[in-house]
């Protein structure tokens, strides 16, 4: 399209560089340097979205980072489509697929349209009050057709093909804003040889400046000024420029995050750089210099396309060269917009100017209106048009009442209702608003962080004031104050009186004046807030959803205040303002995420036998950060065959499991045995060297923590397990005692989880298989019964061998140094090949020791079971004045009958394989809500059984042996037996290995 | 995120660090002495100050060790750090 709109001989647009991108299909030209919006604009499309709720037909409305209308997806190829950009800071880049959002069939021709006509049903509260009944239909109706009609871009379809990096950088200095303060600060600062960094969300660093072409800054043009800045600054090794970065995250102590667009710019980017680069600034002093953003004014039908702000016609004609319309009327109810039709008369554009201010009311601005006519006092009523702005309506005000209507043919209108000074950051940083009724802002106040702010987000508009406030922020920020005068000519326009919603001879039931575009909330939305009782703004805007938006309400949050302050005849800082809370821009999921995604998501531990496993085919599942084999299928078999052909080998002859994933914790010293005491309701005064016994952990209130076999290697020496996902706690646990409560025990705590690989050797042939690698050791039952340790040496390798059994069956583990550990597994499962030896996973380990009636932590117990509710009390010790968890089980609740006690469940059908989490009830006729007694926590089918076998927590549980009780399943109720929690040898024989001819009675 | 002064290790950010909760909190030396409620007490009352607050903090990705902190809740300052077994410092002022 041609670019009948582009202004000749102007603007920081390489014209050199012309670019191409689709709209909606249509091939759109530009030049580097434009934005999506300039170029459309620069081609004279205006109509740029529909809006959310009424789909009314929008333009752009700013040319930065506060638009909330013209939002486009915007595809770079599969992969790398996103929605919801605005277009007035997207880049135009050669071949960008864009599209507009929010209408269907198109933008032209919008079905969503009819929700205009309907808008007197659509008001504030509208899906509060009409989707409340009856409540399933929310999830199953409402929602799902109100997402559907609503709703902005499309989410993209494809993984993220963009690479995104995280960098962690510290500074003296941060500046956020390259604007004139920004600039000044930054030159103040980096004097001293400070580290400083200064970002600016902006392609080119420069801020309003960029769009000043009468300005002169100490005798020079305002861009020549910008140049001489960034050229010193670059040329300072201590300075790091960020330009295209958005400082949107300001946290606690100074730690300030900004996102870096790398590559969106540029058509064909370096396939070695990330798209966008997130930083991680740590500052000693931060200089906020975010600048202010303009208010629109509240009149009727103030958001057709061509209506936009007066600050961004003024830039769109100087910065992008681009006029947005040639017949434009300003209307203001302030100085600057004076400024704004200055410029735009002067490149030949038909201007009007409409202020609301009596004529004796307007400052020095007036003398930039030459040759421009002024209609003072009067108001806007309205606009015509449909698509765009055909016309203002304004009439003058006389006396409080509004004048005969005059329509303004034309086909741009700018508007200005003041300026709100972009707080967000410092608000962010938890500093202190204060209002200024002169200014009819909130601007900084208290500062609680090591910040200050400078310009106009401080609320100072005057060029010489915000360079001469930025030098000295900069200064002081460097630890070296400093003042520098700076001489602007000419004197900046400033000053505004502050307009809620415009007067009008309108019905006020009829009239639409927009205050947020993005969500279509209209003044009279907001009275009917105030008018049904809501008082504080926090509750108004949810309940309108005003300033709620992907935009944050950068151009209504003010509006909104200033009118629940005007009809509740309250003071603005009674009513209360937001807390603006992070980001300050929307920020893409891929720049937070960084790199932890696919395989570098997670770390990821392995045991020792781990590629082994893999060779064999196993499948694995995760237990905490471990990658643990699960179990190891032979072809054609699944899940459940292979299970049970590992579980039959344990029993009937050998298995081998890598257990290495325990956690283990050396605690060493002479005081070793006394802390084991306190931290263990066991007693381990009397347990002697080369003995084995279970630990059980407890916490302070009684509950189960943890539980691992301990082993006494030495008087001064315990190697104690912990579960797999329960190491770091434990260890963690026992060094807050150490350290914090009994700092005067001499012992040291030591993880050696990775130290030690684990074999588990288990199975009636354990010892026969083992055997012949031993050295230094005597196998024999007699002196080397259960739960005992020895040291010797296994293939000439160290190791700690342990006679224990978590199977049931005679076993041993061999703790042998991490690095020897496969080798060792392979020369036993060599040998043991004689006896059909059978590497088994996670899941026959459950099983067989379900089967035994072993508990597992976290799947027995959830931190409200203690010893007894498991069986396990004579695990406590009786004679022990004291150790963690004694007080809290003298209790009178830990000692109940009716505690939920740990029982067998035999399913009365001998088929149905319980759901593990499956509650338990006593009467299935009994009224809802019925009685639950407790609940399935293990449930398995049994291979050496061969039917199912559940273990469970049941009120009472131990005194209703025999009893018949009722779970729930996915097909009702089933009956079930309450029985012993062991099924298999309760006599514990099996440990004891062979007992006749090889095989088991 | 804030920036935790470890006295061994010199300021390092929060991620390397877990807090511990309200610190002088000692352990009752003969709990059986005391009754349910009063045990109670120890294990689960704890105070929450708007202003100085004394808490246990451990550089749990660094050196390990355990210290005692002033910070201020509501600016999250961090005052003074001290040793554990050492008294509260007597300190005024709120930032
Ligand atoms: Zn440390």
């Amino acid at each position: 399209m041609a670019q009948d709109f582009r202004l000749p001989g102007r603007g920081r647009i390489d014209r050199k560089k012309p670019i191409a991108f689709t709209f909606n299909g249509r091939t759109v030209g530009g030049y580097e340097g434009d934005t999506l919006a300039s170029a459309l604009l620069a081609s004279g499309i205006r109509l740029m979205g529909r809006s959310f709720k009424y789909h009314r037909p929008r333009g752009v409305l700013t040319h930065g980072a506060d638009e909330p209308n013209a939002l486009f997806q915007v595809d770079r190829g599969t992969g790398r489509a996103d929605p919801n950009n605005r277009a007035t800071v997207v880049e135009a880049v050669a071949g960008l697929t864009v599209s507009s959002q929010n209408h269907w069939p198109s933008l032209e021709h919008d079905i969503g349209q009819v929700n205009d006509l309907v808008a007197p049903v659509l008001t504030a509260g509208f899906y509060y009050k009409t989707f409340m009944w009856p409540r399933s239909f929310w999830d199953k109706f409402y929602e799902p057709a109100i997402r559907a009609a609503a709703g902005l871009g499309v989410a993209p379809d494809a993984p993220d093909a963009d690479r995104y990096v995280h960098r962690n950088t510290h500074c003296d200095v941060l500046v956020v804003g390259a604007g004139p303060a920004g600039l000044a600060a930054a030159l103040a600062a980096s004097e001293a040889g400070k580290r400083v960094i200064l970002a600016d969300e902006q392609a080119e660093m420069g801020g309003s400046l960029l769009a000043d072409l009468t300005s002169t800054i100490d005798g020079k043009p305002a861009s020549a000024f910008v140049a001489e800045a960034l050229k010193t600054l670059a040329g300072r090794a201590n300075v790091t420029l960020l330009s295209r970065t958005t400082a949107f995250g300001y946290y606690n102590h100074n730690h300030v995050v900004l996102t870096e667009r790398v590559t969106d710019h540029l058509a064909a980017p370096d396939p070695k750089l990330p798209r966008e680069r997130l930083w991680q600034v740590r500052a000693k002093e931060v200089v906020l210099a975010t600048g202010a953003h303009e208010r629109p004014l509240g009149f009727a039908d103030n958001d057709r396309p061509g209506i936009m702000l007066a600050d961004s016609v003024r830039t769109y004609v100087n910065r992008y060269a681009v006029a947005p319309g040639r017949r434009i009327v300003f209307a203001t109810n302030g100085a600057s917009a004076y400024r704004a039709a200055a410029d735009a008369k002067a490149v030949g554009l038909d201007v009007t100017l409409v202020d609301l201010r009596p004529e004796a009311e307007i400052g020095p601005e007036r003398a930039l209106l030459s040759g421009i006519e002024l209609l003072a006092g009067h108001t806007v009523v309205g606009s015509t048009g449909g698509k765009a702005v055909t016309g203002l309506i304004v009439a003058p005000l006389s006396g409080g009442s509004v004048g005969a209507r005059r329509t303004l043919a034309c086909d741009c209108v700018g508007m200005s209702g003041g300026w709100t000074p972009a707080v967000h950051l410092f608000s962010q940083s938890r500093g202190k608003l204060t209002f200024r009724t002169e200014i009819d802002a909130f601007v900084p106040g208290t500062s609680v962080q090591a910040e200050r702010s400078a310009g106009a987000c401080k609320g100072t508009y005057d060029l010489a004031s915000i360079l001469a406030e930025g030098w000295a922020a900069g200064a002081d920020a460097a630890g070296a104050p400093s003042t520098r005068a700076f001489a602007a000519t000419p004197a900046t326009p400033t000053g505004f009186k502050a307009a809620r919603v415009l007067p009008t001879d309108a019905d006020p039931k009829n009239v639409r004046a927009f205050l947020d575009f993005q969500n279509d909330v209209t003044a009279k939305d907001i009275g009917l807030a105030v008018r049904e009782g809501f008082e504080s703004v926090e509750h108004v805007k949810r309940y309108t959803t005003n300033s709620m938006a992907t935009d944050q309400g950068k151009t209504s949050n003010m509006a909104a205040l200033g009118l629940v302050s005007e009809i509740l005849a309250k003071d603005i800082p009674q009513v209360g303002t937001t807390t603006f809370r992070p980001p300050y821009t929307p920020v893409t999921f891929g720049a937070i995420v960084g790199t932890a995604r696919g395989e570098t998501f997670d770390p990821i531990r392995t045991a020792p036998v781990h590629e082994w496993a893999v060779k064999q085919g196993a499948k694995f599942e995760n237990v905490s950060l471990w990658r643990r084999a699960w179990y190891f299928p032979k072809p054609g078999e699944d899940m459940h065959a292979a299970v049970a052909r590992e579980c039959r080998a344990v029993r009937e002859s050998v298995g081998l499991l890598d257990a290495s994933t325990l956690g283990k914790i050396e605690v060493v010293g002479p005081d070793a045995a006394e802390f084991m005491n306190r931290m263990y309701p066991n007693g381990w005064t009397k347990l002697e060297p080369g003995k084995c016994r279970y630990g059980l952990m407890l916490k302070e209130d009684g509950f189960i923590f943890d539980d691992g076999i301990v082993a006494r290697m030495a008087p001064d020496r315990f190697h104690v397990t912990t579960s797999t996902g329960g190491a770091p706690r434990v260890m963690a646990h026992m060094e807050d005692y150490l350290q914090t409560e009994w700092p005067d025990l001499d012992v040291f705590l030591t993880s050696i989880t990775e130290e030690w690989g684990v074999i588990a050797v288990q199975g009636p042939r354990a010892r026969e298989v083992i055997a012949p690698f031993v050295t230094g050791i005597d196998l024999s039952p007699q002196a080397f019964p259960q739960m005992t340790v020895r040291e010797g040496e296994i293939l000439g390798v160290p190791t700690r061998l342990m006679r224990v059994s978590f199977t049931g069956e005679l076993g041993f583990e061999i703790n042998v140094p991490a690095d020897f550990t496969q080798a060792v597994w392979e020369a036993l499962f060599g040998y043991g090949q004689r006896f059909g030896i059978t590497p088994y996973g996670t899941e026959a380990m459950h099983v067989l020791r379900a089967e035994r009636g072993f508990i597992i932590v976290g799947q027995e117990t959830d931190g409200t079971v203690t010893p007894d509710d498991v069986g396990l009390s004579g695990m406590v010790s009786k004679a022990k004045k004291d150790f963690v968890g004694k007080r809290s089980l003298a209790r009178p609740d830990m000692a109940r009958a009716d505690r939920k006690q740990l029982v067998g469940l035999l399913s009365a059908d001998g088929r149905t394989v319980l759901e593990e989490g499956a509650q338990i009830v006593a009467d299935t006729r009994q009224a809802l809500p019925m009685t639950m007694l407790g609940h399935v926590t293990s449930s398995y089918l049994s291979p050496t059984l061969n039917h199912p076998i559940a273990l469970a927590v049941v009120s009472g549980g131990r005194a209703r042996m025999g009893e018949t009780l009722f779970v729930t399943t996915p097909a009702g109720f089933t009956a079930v037996k309450v029985v012993a929690p062991v099924f298999l040898d309760p006599e514990g024989k099996r440990v004891e290995g062979l007992v006749e001819g090889g095989v088991h009675a | 995120m804030l920036l935790v002064p470890c006295p061994y290790c010199g300021p390092r950010p929060e991620v390397e660090f877990r807090c511990g909760g309200e610190a002088h909190i000692a352990r009752p030396a003969d709990p059986d002495a005391l009754d349910d409620a009063a045990w109670a007490e120890y294990l689960f009352a704890r105070t929450s100050p708007k202003g100085l607050h004394a808490e246990r903090w451990l550089h749990a990705h660094g050196c390990g060790r355990w210290f005692n902190a002033l910070r201020n809740t509501v600016s999250d300052a961090f005052i003074t750090t001290y040793e554990m077994g050492q008294p509260r410092p007597d300190i005024a002022g709120d930032r």
